[in-house]
C-alpha cells in the first residue's frame, strides 16, 4: 500500500520536500522504503520517529490506508 | 486549560492570565527566549517549525499528565513558530495550584516534557548561514512516547 509521508524540519531539508509517498505495511518498513528510496534522508531516519494519526508508534505497528504519517527527527522545542 | 501554537508573541508573554483564579494560591510561569549566542557564534534569529495539528495534540497530553501527577489548577502551554529575534519569547508556560511546590515542580515538568517530545523543531539563523538544532531524539514506548521525566 502507498504512503504520503509528511517530513518536518531536518528531514525535510535533507529530502528537499515536505512529502514523499511510499510503499509499506508497517512503521518499519515504511523507514526501510524511505531510506532506499531517498538516500539523503538515511542519516536523519536514523534518529526520527515515525507518527501514525498524530501519535509516536512502534516499529511493528501497522499502516493503513488514509493514515497520516509523518517522520519525526529529533525535537528541539522550548 | 490553555494549549496553543501561536505567531504572536503576546500570547506566550501572557499565559499567566489563563490560569489565574480565585482557588489558585500560586502561578508559576515560565519564558523560553531567544539567546544570542549559541557555542560562541553570534545567532540572529531562530526559526521555529512545528507539525501543528501533533504538537497541539503531545501539549494537551503532556498537560493532562501534569494535572494527574500534582494537585494543579489550570495549565497554559503556548509555544511560537516562525522567526524570532533574540530576546523574543518562544515557550510559554503557566501553571496554577493551591500551593507554589506543586505549581513549580510541574512547570519544570512540562518544559522538559516538552523539549523531549513535542514535534517542534528550530534552527539558527547566523550572520552568514544556518544550521538546524541538534535536537532530542524521541524514544517511543509501548503505545505512546514515553518521554524521559526531568
Amino acid at each position: 500500500m502507498k504512503h504520503l509521508v509528511r517530513l518536518f524540519g531536518p528531514a525535510r531539508d535533507a529530502a528537499g520536500a515536505a512529502e514523499v509517498e511510499v510503499e509499506a505495511a508497517t512503521v518499519a518498513e515504511l523507514l526501510a522504503a524511505l531510506g532506499e528510496r531517498y538516500p539523503s534522508l538515511r542519516e536523519i531516519l536514523a534518529v526520527s520517529a515515525v507518527a501514525v494519526n498524530c501519535e509516536y508508534a512502534q516499529p511493528d505497528q501497522p499502516l493503513a490506508a488514509g493514515d497520516e504519517i509523518a517522520v519525526i527527527p529529533p525535537v528541539s522545542g522550548g | 486549560m490553555h494549549i496553543r501554537i501561536a505567531e504572536d508573541e503576546s500570547e506566550v508573554t501572557s499565559v499567566a492570565e489563563r490560569v489565574r483564579a480565585p482557588a489558585a494560591g500560586a502561578v508559576v510561569t515560565f519564558l523560553g527566549t531567544v539567546r544570542e549566542t549559541s557555542r560562541g557564534r553570534r545567532v540572529v534569529a531562530l526559526e521555529y517549525e512545528a507539525y501543528p495539528e501533533m504538537a497541539l495534540r503531545v501539549l494537551r497530553e503532556i498537560a493532562q499528565e501534569a494535572q494527574r501527577r500534582w494537585d494543579l489548577g489550570d495549565v497554559a502551554i503556548v509555544h511560537r513558530v516562525g522567526r524570532l529575534r533574540p530576546g523574543e519569547a518562544s515557550v510559554g508556560i503557566a501553571v496554577a495550584a493551591g500551593h507554589r511546590g506543586p505549581a513549580f515542580e510541574a512547570c519544570r515538568f512540562i518544559l522538559e516534557r516538552i523539549k523531549a517530545g513535542a514535534p517542534i523543531w528550530k534552527r539558527e539563523v547566523y550572520d552568514t548561514g544556518e544550521a538546524w538544532v541538534e535536537g532530542s531524539r524521541v524514544e517511543v514506548g509501548r503505545g505512546a512516547a514515553r518521554l524521559r521525566p526531568p
